[in-house]
């Protein structure tokens, strides 16, 4: 299992375990974390799981995948530097205790 | 305002976020969500994509059980409805009466099944008891073929190529995907599936369906261990039209996706809307029509009654490694221009309609924006810029 911890808008936290190869967004929805939309379900055609990664968990969790940042454009919630699609992140062994910050909005 | 008990027929994804939306619009009353299928509502796409390789039916889940009951979502599945009495507003399920006070129908589609003799022998391809069977199937069926060069059919010969299948595809029409994109697009996607070793036949309707494999109009006999039927499919009605409610190609509504009943929506692959700008009634198959009818009629539902769908229609399939990318809404007969770099644009009367990319997300999603702008891209102003699609 891979810790997950989602911090919300209002800074609410939920930690959640994930499985190795499932991505953060499906992770969100499979243990009914609000704030994660994932409407293409990881097919990156929207930008409805946009999540920000922390700062100290940036680096592990990799680059933006190709295409990954012209979806990010159409975010409905500010584009950071550390803005991810949070169905591109793969969960791994080495990602347990990952944090993520939730956006406002997803649409 | 409470709109009171809401009923939403058909529990697939535009279903399910019409009460998930609900709920996040802060209607307060009672929801039932009825299926016809058994579990919990589920994705549709990965169903010809991820899941016939993985074989994870977790991962198509739309949300867990515990969310149908935190937010109080009376949900029922393999229920099948029997009847809408509009005068009492109520429907009629396993012999028991449902009253409403707004009934949504998202009923979807099912396969079409043409008149082809021998054709019980073909699988289908669109629920995940279909891609069950489907997928427990394939193993030790070396030869394949499949009815339907649509993105269906397309996507499933691509997964069941690079499995190691001798895959066929037949299609009546004289090039692929015929209905949805350009042919100057078709052309591309059937040199990619040739060049995997896909045997595609076009202009070849199926004649009959045997043990042995499938019979084309032109003569030929196509040998196949295994037939999937991905013909297109047709809008679930049959509970409208018995309703009295209008029906054409799907259950008609107005820009607001009210019926002609005022007490009754409609959504997503059974609808069939006025298309912002042209107002052409169109009924459109994709996720992102379906979710956003949804949130349109949530929206409606909870406050404001003026509340119109405007969204700019978008589409993808993945066939290998290509994802096809279609922003906007093209009619079969509308011009094309193919930009140096693959994308073709779509134009009626001057005027841009759509536009189709092959893993080119950043000129889909330019295209998006374009479309969504309000005012119209016209021709001539794009060829002045070499058909830039960035926003001015």
């Amino acid at each position: 299992m891979v810790k997950v911890t989602f911090i919300h808008s209002d800074g609410r936290e939920e930690t959640v375990d994930g499985r190795v190869g499932d991505s953060v967004m499906a992770t969100a929805l499979a243990n009914d974390v609000e704030g994660i939309v994932g409407e293409c379900g990881g097919s990156m055609m929207c930008a409805t799981c946009h999540c920000y990664v922390d700062d100290g968990w940036s680096e592990r969790s990799g680059d933006r995948m190709d295409g990954e940042e012209d979806m990010l454009d159409c975010a409905a919630s500010e584009l950071r530097p550390t803005s991810r699609l949070s169905c591109q992140i793969k969960l791994s062994e080495g990602l347990s205790g990952l944090v993520v910050y939730l956006p406002e909005a997803q649409l | 305002m409470s709109v009171g008990h809401v009923v939403i027929v058909g529990a697939g994804q535009g279903g399910f976020q019409a009460a998930a939306s609900l709920r996040t619009e802060g209607h307060g009353g009672p929801i039932t969500l009825i299926g016809a299928e058994p579990g919990l509502p589920y994705q549709r796409p990965p169903l010809s994509k991820a899941y016939l390789k993985s074989g994870e039916e977790e991962a198509l889940q739309l949300r867990p059980a515990s969310f149908f009951e935190k937010n109080c979502i009376d949900l029922m599945p393999e229920t099948r409805i029997e009847g809408i009495d509009r005068t009492a507003a109520r429907i009629t399920a396993c012999g028991r009466n449902i009253a409403y006070d707004h009934l949504v129908l998202a009923t979807g589609t099912r396969n079409l099944r043409p008149p082809i003799p021998g054709l019980e022998r073909a699988l289908d391809l669109r629920t995940l008891a279909d891609a069950r069977k489907l997928r427990d199937a394939l193993p030790g069926k070396r030869r394949v073929a499949v009815i339907g060069g649509g993105f269906i059919g397309l996507e499933f010969a691509a997964v069941a190529r690079r499995l190691g299948h001798e895959v066929t595809v037949a299609e009546a029409a004289p090039r692929l995907m015929s209905r949805a994109v350009s042919p100057e697009i078709s052309t591309r996607f059937l040199a990619m599936h040739r060049g995997l070793g896909v045997d595609i036949r076009l202009g070849s309707a199926v004649t009959e369906v045997t043990d042995e494999g499938i019979a084309l109009t032109d003569g030929a006999f196509v040998d196949a261990d295994l037939v999937l039927l991905a013909a297109g499919v047709v809008p679930n009605i049959e509970l409208a039209t018995e309703a009295g409610l209008a029906t054409a190609n799907g259950v008609v509504t107005d820009a607001r996706l009210l019926t002609s009943d005022p007490a009754i929506s409609a959504l997503g692959d059974c609808a069939v809307f006025p298309l912002t700008g042209s107002g052409r009634l169109v009924r459109l198959e994709s996720v992102q029509a379906a979710t956003d009818h949804a949130r349109t009629i949530a929206k409606r539902l909870v406050g404001d009654r003026e509340v119109a769908y405007t969204a700019v229609p978008w589409f993808w399939s993945d066939q290998a490694d290509w994802k096809l990318q279609i922003a906007g809404l093209a009619d079969p007969s509308d011009e094309s221009v193919s930009r140096d770099d693959g994308a073709v644009l779509r134009f009626a009367d001057g005027v841009l309609t759509a536009v189709e990319t092959v893993n080119d997300a950043k000129a889909h999603m330019q295209a998006r924006k374009l479309l969504a702008g309000g005012a119209s891209a016209r021709r001539d102003s794009l060829a002045e810029r070499d058909y830039d699609l960035a926003m001015v």
